[in-house]
């Protein structure tokens, strides 16, 4: 502490004031720092209200013609001037759904082989590619969709399932129907492929970061590998693993171009995974270059206040569902 | 090496300084997509013939272009459908509609087994779309194309997802042949689909096709024409079958030139005349009647008489059909409403 002092002292030119006015500079600094750093912060908060602010405007005259209706109704008829919502955030929902379902497994259980199981050399190779596969941009997953995954689907990964899970009592409403090749399903998967690197990218930074010790009082006490993974590791990691889940979410609930790609951009609600059915990033990306009246611009954009807020509620109740299991167990916060 | 550098980079300093010079007229416009490839290349050859003119133009939709219009951004936009009466009403400004070249839609389908050119009549389009025809061996089908071996398959119908012109006038036509398409969905760039699957752009709903056993859906002649799809021939009005292709377009203008009203805002679909294609339309270019600046009024004035004269030479390089005659000579005379 006082040697610091001294260099510092040695460094101030000798001046009137002393090391005091410097420590008085510094302190000055320090405010500096202060204000330019709660500028930026407060410029988040400017730009996502603006945004909010915006989106409420310019959706007036729709608010105001369908009020809560817009929520409700079905019907999406640019002619007759009639816009409801509801297949669009029914589309938006169920694929990022099918996308978790699909992507947390296999993200997950890839992030503990990385973390846990791999030699250090091939995990690190192996999650520089995994980065380099989150940077891809979308309608590059959108053509291996169109080229891969929707003949794929139409011609064995669809009959396959009709054919088994089909049959299924409940579950099998989910797998039936005319199968196109496109669909809330093919979209689901493309969107999986697309979040599965961020989940192992985090899910393995933040497995790394539980201490070893932990694991080998696990392994001391004769637990298995497998059982210090899945009873010591994972808890202790779960918040870090819920973050990369809801980062997944929030990159599939607005993701556009790759879902427009294969989803088959048609308003259904239906039950099967394989109709063809429509989000609402893709439906605003589809229709507002072309929307000529002030109403349809209007629903348009109260669509994206739509989007805007199922993405808030679903943030908010991931945070919700932290502090709850940070209470039950795991990692001390 | 770094001298011939050096030469360049004067040249480009001299060219940049020239261009800001006064004399120069600037002019922005923006609007539909589907004439984009004809517009940049007229832009680029009058701009070669006339230095001092340069026109940027944004192809971001003919929304996007009737908007921009109306608030002022731009000194013209381009529409594939025309403004509607309120749309026009609603402008500070008057708005002149001149056509420019003539597009048309083409049903193109996929059927295993059939690899002769359909013949559609208006019914079954309409009936097909509106999912009433579901098919392809329905009486409506099997008597236009007799010794055909149509399938006993559904029919997958595929539709635009985007808003698009090309929707516009697909749909236009269905209103026209089909009280039912009119009353239940209507004509636009975005309409409530009855049934059907949607692909964004020409390439989607091409790429959707190819890919889907027994699928129909509708693409731009141009799209059809410089990808090498093949596509079905459409009844016209005077019960004619007649494949898409630039006479057959320019003769459906052509028909219904005598009855062109003088704001030249008409639709051709379902054009009278034996050798009309009927799903043709024109598309526009969107002018203020009013320009205050001079210099900037003369050059536009003076790009549409190119236009409408050199500049309807090279559409059929790039597979747009020609305005007819009658229309160029009533556009020439329209100019001198500009003012």
């Amino acid at each position: 502490m006082s040697v610091a002092a001294n260099t510092i002292a040695h460094q101030v030119p000798p001046s009137k004031a002393g090391p005091s006015a410097f420590i008085q500079r510094l302190r000055q600094g320090d405010e500096i720092a202060h204000l330019i750093t709660l500028t930026f912060a407060a410029g988040i908060l400017l730009i996502t209200s603006l945004l909010v602010y915006e989106l409420w405007r310019n959706s007036h005259l729709s608010r105001a013609q369908f009020g809560w209706m817009f929520l409700w109704t079905r019907v999406w008829d640019p002619n007759f001037d009639n816009y409801g919502a509801l297949p669009f955030i029914y589309g938006t929902l169920v694929t990022s759904a099918v996308a978790l379902v699909i992507a947390l497994p296999l993200g997950l259980a890839s992030a503990i082989f990385l973390s846990e199981l791999a030699p250090r050399s091939i995990s690190n190779i192996i999650s520089f590619l995994i980065d380099l596969l989150a940077a891809v941009p979308s309608v590059i997953y959108g053509l291996l969709g169109i080229f891969i995954v929707v003949p794929l689907m139409r011609t064995t990964l669809g009959p396959l399932l009709i054919n088994t899970v089909g049959n299924v009592p409940f579950i099998g409403a989910l797998f039936k129907g005319p199968n196109y090749g496109v669909g809330f399903l093919t979209a689901g998967i493309v969107l999986a492929i697309m979040v599965v690197p961020f989940i192992i990218s985090v899910s393995r930074e933040v497995l790394l970061t539980v201490p070893r010790e932990q694991r080998e009082a696990a392994l001391a006490l004769g637990a298995t590998r497998w059982e210090s993974t899945w009873q010591v590791v994972l808890p202790w990691a779960r918040t870090g693993i819920m973050g990369s889940v809801f980062l997944a979410l929030a990159r599939a609930l607005g993701e556009t171009m790759a879902v427009t790609m294969v989803i088959g951009n048609a308003p259904n609600i239906s039950a099967s995974l394989f109709s063809p059915g429509d989000t609402i990033a893709s439906t605003i990306a589809n229709q507002f270059t072309e929307a000529t009246g002030d109403l349809y611009l209007s629903a348009l954009i109260e669509l994206g206040l739509v989007l805007f807020l199922i993405t808030f509620i679903l943030n908010g109740l991931a945070r919700i569902l932290i502090v709850a299991t940070e209470r039950g167990g795991g990692r001390p916060a | 090496m770094k001298k011939t550098l050096l030469v360049v980079w004067l040249l480009l300093g001299v060219a940049a300084i020239t261009a800001m010079s006064a004399g120069n007229v600037l002019l922005n416009a923006a609007g539909a997509t589907f004439p984009y490839p004809i517009y940049s290349k007229w832009f680029d050859v009058y701009h070669a013939a006339h230095p001092d003119v340069q026109i940027n133009y944004q192809s971001i939709g003919s929304g996007g272009g009737i908007r921009q219009l109306q608030a002022g951004t731009v000194d013209f936009g381009a529409s594939d459908g025309p403004m509607s009466d309120e749309q026009l009403s609603q402008s500070k400004f008057k708005i002149l509609h001149f056509p420019t070249v003539l597009g048309a839609d083409v049903p193109s389908y996929n059927i295993a087994g059939v690899s002769t050119e359909l013949n559609f009549t208006q019914n079954a389009l309409a009936g097909i779309f509106l999912g009433s025809v579901t098919k392809w061996n329905d009486p409506e089908m099997t008597k236009a194309n007799p010794g055909v071996n149509l399938p006993n398959a559904d029919i997958v119908v595929i539709h635009r997802s985007d808003g698009s012109g090309t929707t516009y006038i697909w749909t236009d036509f269905l209103s026209k042949v089909s009280d039912q398409w009119k009353n239940k969905v209507g004509k636009g760039t975005s309409v409530n689909w009855p049934v059907g699957l949607g692909g964004k752009g020409n390439e989607g709903v091409s790429g959707l096709v190819k890919q889907t056993p027994n699928a129909i859906g509708y693409i731009e002649l141009v799209y059809a024409a410089q990808n090498g799809i093949a596509f079905g021939k459409v009844q016209n009005a005077a019960g004619k079958f007649v494949k898409a292709d630039l006479a057959s377009v320019t003769a459906a203008a052509a028909a219904d030139a005598k009855n062109m009203p003088a704001d030249f805002r008409v639709s051709i679909t379902n054009a009278s005349g034996p050798q009309s294609y009927p799903i043709s339309s024109f598309t526009w270019l969107l002018i203020p009647a009013q320009i205050k600046d001079t210099a900037k009024r003369d050059a536009i004035k003076d790009f549409l008489k190119w236009m409408l004269t050199e500049g309807q030479k090279y559409n059929e390089g790039l597979t747009y059909a020609q305005l007819p005659k009658e229309v160029v000579a009533k556009e020439m005379q329209a100019i001198s409403l500009i003012q």
